[in-house]
């Protein structure tokens, strides 16, 4: 890999920063998640290694989340971008060179900022927590350099119009730029009290919405149409999709700070367009189900078909719980407690992981042009990251609403403790689970990488049979 | 770009995203531009000083350079009796809070009469300042720098207020943090509850100056945005940090017993593995009593921690 920093762009082999990005972010899954099942162990078992400052929960969550953020999701959002741009494009990458740089900037970049936070070097601003030299480094040295590729490779292209998933691609590395210089601002220019609050959780939203969300929901357009050769049901359903998130996604950000004293229109505006959300929701996931159509087989057949399936089925249960708790009715009850936990989890953890795990197994296959190792191991990776996460979030979920009970009628918060300790066992268990899965997805995608069965030219990974 | 509908697109994509940001950013600015400083605002944002999270004074987030909250019970310069005043120390070298820097911050009334009768412009980073929050007849409140107005010196502060009267909160502030107990305890009891145990929700002009609010979005832990007027013994927190467990048999919360540091107020060095092994066999009932909690020394950090969770009242 360090032999291609000073090579000629054209001695690169094609697919090679898509191929870096890919086991990179499976790595960082595997360390993100391993980091989440130790937190969790320690929300169970508060003496489960103790007296160490540095494995202590308050040093410790902040690393798992960003983690799990920069370290696994947006890695596989460049995996996905290194080679899905170009396929639709039908181009090559406008510079793979400066794709492995990327890889090579963002794992340098980011072990540093998840070192300085672990020390505890934080600016104490959840989602943005990381010091403002690391953003810096981040918009700089990660962000603009992924977006600069992703456009010129548009801008490049080789067809006429431009495909839904390129169009998110393209705006949602834009809007992420944006997002991490303004929503950083307190931290470069010292802002201070409800203007840094509300900042806070601007940015902390609008990386949510403007950028996890559109780029995982993109990748869907790509993988279903793809492997099942079906054409994508609606294009027009596709910019019902695309202007909606622009428009309602990035305005609701003061929704995380209900209880918190903001202009009170600002909150009733935030509720309302949060409400909104929906429509760019149900907009993506009709559009997916309804592409299957003919191919439901391969739900059950196909892995990469059943993750991305997987993940738009649970679309569904985010968003309406995403709409329906950002309103005053209801979260009073439920603001603050496991049930965010849980909706969070469920948003990442499910919706958006499934999503780019199906893209990753995808784009490993086809640029190495081998067939994955194992697929029962596939199989057992899909179904320990399904019963894990799920046990999570029931568990979570549950635990939400005792604690929201404990909390409008007052009770002593020891009680809610006491009351919600069998289900942080069972979080750690569901942690746990998926943890194991990405172990052995790793080294399934290694094996992959060393023995899979070769791909003639021109053909899909699972349209040959399994020797194995 | 070649088809006109790029174009087009692309100029509606910068106006939603240029309208959205106007809507949720801009507007908002204004409001809360006009928002101005409570009493409650200014005493925050004396004693905990212009930054708690990363800054370049304090990079390591390890107290550096942080204000003093003191009491004062005689006039530093005259040593003459007076009624118990809390006074804010700001040594040389120390940056000055929002609130003195940009006077807007303050707002309304309150910057008028800091500026007029409090002579906040004339405090000096390189000289260092002592601040106090006074009323004037009508009870409104405002900023007093006493160095200028009294000519009372930091040192001089720090020195007639002794140490048993000095509260290194901004430093405890830095600790809550760098160790992240955000992540489970708020500081923002909610509006629609919370009053009976944790207290009033705090009001819009509180939180002026204050960086980082640390509002916290996942409690896991009671609020503790007023624990000081719930619980004020420095005992109780002092064996609850060393171990939750000594207090509350059933709290997940974990131990501090590391900012004790290496060693207790006597000097002697804490032997934290035998204690660990004295508690467990507590635990399992082969003792009667818990091992003895060490008094922290001076200038540990749990002793900032605490002067920090009793300065929230
Ligand atoms: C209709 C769509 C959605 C709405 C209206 C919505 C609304 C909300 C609200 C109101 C909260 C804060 C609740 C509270 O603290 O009281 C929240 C939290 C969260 N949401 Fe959503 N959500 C939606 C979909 C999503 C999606 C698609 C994602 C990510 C892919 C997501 C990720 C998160 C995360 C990570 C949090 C936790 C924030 C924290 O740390 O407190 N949500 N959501
Ligand atoms: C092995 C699986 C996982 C476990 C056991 C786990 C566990 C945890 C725990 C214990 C917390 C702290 C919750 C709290 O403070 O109450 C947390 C927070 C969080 N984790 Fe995970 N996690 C896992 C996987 C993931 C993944 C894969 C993602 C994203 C891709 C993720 C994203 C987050 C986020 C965004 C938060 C902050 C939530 C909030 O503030 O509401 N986690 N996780």
């Amino acid at each position: 890999m360090l032999k291609y920093l000073m090579a000629k762009n054209e001695d690169i082999p094609s697919g090679s920063a898509a191929v870096y990005f890919g086991f990179s972010a499976i790595t960082w899954f595997v360390i993100g998640t391993g980091l989440g099942a130790f937190n969790a162990a320690k929300l169970a078992f508060p003496d489960f290694v103790t007296g160490l400052e540095f494995l202590s929960f308050g040093h410790m969550r902040q690393v798992h989340v960003h983690a799990v953020i920069f370290g696994w999701i947006s890695q596989a959002f460049a995996m996905a971008m290194m080679y899905i741009t170009p396929a639709l494009g039908n181009t090559k990458l406008w510079s793979e060179k400066l794709g492995i740089w990327n890889v090579i900037l963002w794992n340098i970049g980011l072990s540093l900022g998840l070192t300085v936070l672990w020390f505890g070097m934080t600016s104490g601003r959840e989602y943005s927590d990381f010091p403002w030299f690391i953003d810096l480094y981040i918009a700089t040295f990660i962000f603009i350099p992924l977006g600069i590729n992703v456009w010129m490779t548009i801008i490049n292209r080789r067809t006429q119009g431009i495909y839904t998933t390129n169009w998110f691609f393209a705006a949602a590395t834009f809007m992420v730029i944006i997002v991490f210089i303004v929503g950083n601002l307190p931290e470069f220019f010292h802002l201070t009290g409800l203007t840094e609050a509300y900042l806070t959780w601007w940015f902390a939203h609008n990386v949510l919405g403007l950028w996890i969300t559109p780029v995982a929901a993109a990748i869907a357009y790509y993988t279903i149409p793809k492997v099942t050769g079906n054409p994508l049901y609606s294009h027009r359903i596709g910019h019902l999709h695309f202007w909606s998130v622009v428009v309602f996604y990035s305005t609701p950000a003061a929704h995380h700070l209900m209880s918190a004293p903001l202009p009170e229109w600002l909150k009733s505006f935030a509720s309302v367009e949060g409400v909104l959300i929906l429509v760019p929701a149900i907009a993506f996931v009709s559009n997916i189900l309804l592409t299957m159509q003919g191919k439901w087989n391969m739900f059950v057949e196909n892995l990469e078909v059943r993750f991305t399936v997987t993940g738009c089925l649970m679309a569904i249960p985010l968003n309406m719980q995403g709409g329906f708790q950002q309103t005053r009715a209801i979260n009073w009850y439920i603001h603050g407690t496991g049930w965010i936990v849980a909706h969070a989890h469920l948003a990442l953890l499910g919706f958006s992981t499934f999503l780019e795990v199906a893209a990753v197994y995808l784009g490993l296959q086809t640029i190495l042009k081998r067939k994955l190792y194992s697929l029962t191991l596939g199989n057992i990776h899909f179904w320990l990251l399904l019963i894990g996460f799920t046990t999570y979030w029931v568990s979570m979920t549950i635990a939400g609403l005792i604690q929201g009970a404990g909390k409008i009628y007052e009770v002593p918060y020891i009680d809610v403790v006491i009351a919600e300790h069998p289900y942080m066992i069972a979080r750690w268990i569901g942690g746990s689970l998926v943890f194991t899965g990405n172990c052995f997805w790793l080294y399934n995608m290694w094996m992959t990488a060393r023995t899979g069965t070769v791909i003639p030219e021109g053909r899909m990974p699972h349209e040959l049979a399994y020797e194995r | 770009m070649n088809f006109r509908e790029y174009k087009i697109g692309s100029r509606f994509f910068a106006l939603a995203l240029g309208g959205s940001m106007t809507i949720t950013l801009l507007m908002p600015s204004f409001d809360i531009n006009h928002v101005n400083a409570t009493e409650v605002a200014m005493d925050k944002q004396l004693w905990a000083g212009a930054e708690s999270g990363f800054n370049l004074d304090d990079p390591f987030l390890l107290g550096w350079h942080k204000p003093l909250k003191v009491l004062l019970k005689a006039d530093p310069k005259t040593g003459q009796p007076m009624e118990p005043t809390y006074a804010y120390v700001y040594e040389k070298g120390t940056t000055l809070p929002g609130g003195i820097l940009h006077p807007d911050n303050l707002g309304g009334i309150a910057k008028q009469l800091s500026l007029e009768k409090g002579r906040i412009k004339e405090a000096d980073k390189n000289v260092g300042a002592v601040f106090l929050v006074k009323a004037d007849e009508q009870k409104r409140y405002y900023i007093e720098n006493a160095t200028a107005t009294m000519g009372w010196t930091p040192e001089a502060v720090e020195k007639t207020a002794g140490d048993a009267n000095t509260l290194h909160a901004a430093a405890g502030k830095t600790l809550f943090v760098r160790e992240g107990c955000w992540w489970c305890h708020t500081l923002l009891p909610e509006q629609t509850q919370d009053w009976q145990v944790f207290g009033a929700p705090p009001m819009l002009g509180d939180f002026n100056g204050e960086s980082p609010t640390a509002f916290g979005s996942d409690r896991k832990a009671p609020d503790l945005l007023h624990v000081g007027s719930r619980n004020a013994s420095k005992e109780w927190m002092m064996l609850h940090f060393f171990n939750p467990r000594l207090v509350q048999p059933h709290s997940i919360m974990p131990r501090f017993d590391y900012l004790w540091g290496p060693v207790d107020a006597n000097g002697k060095k804490i032997d934290f593995p035998k204690w660990r092994a004295e508690y467990n066999e507590y635990r399992e009932g082969k003792r009667v009593t818990p091992p003895e909690v060490p008094m922290y020394a001076r200038n540990s950090e749990i002793r900032n921690l605490i002067d920090f969770v009793l300065t929230l009242k």
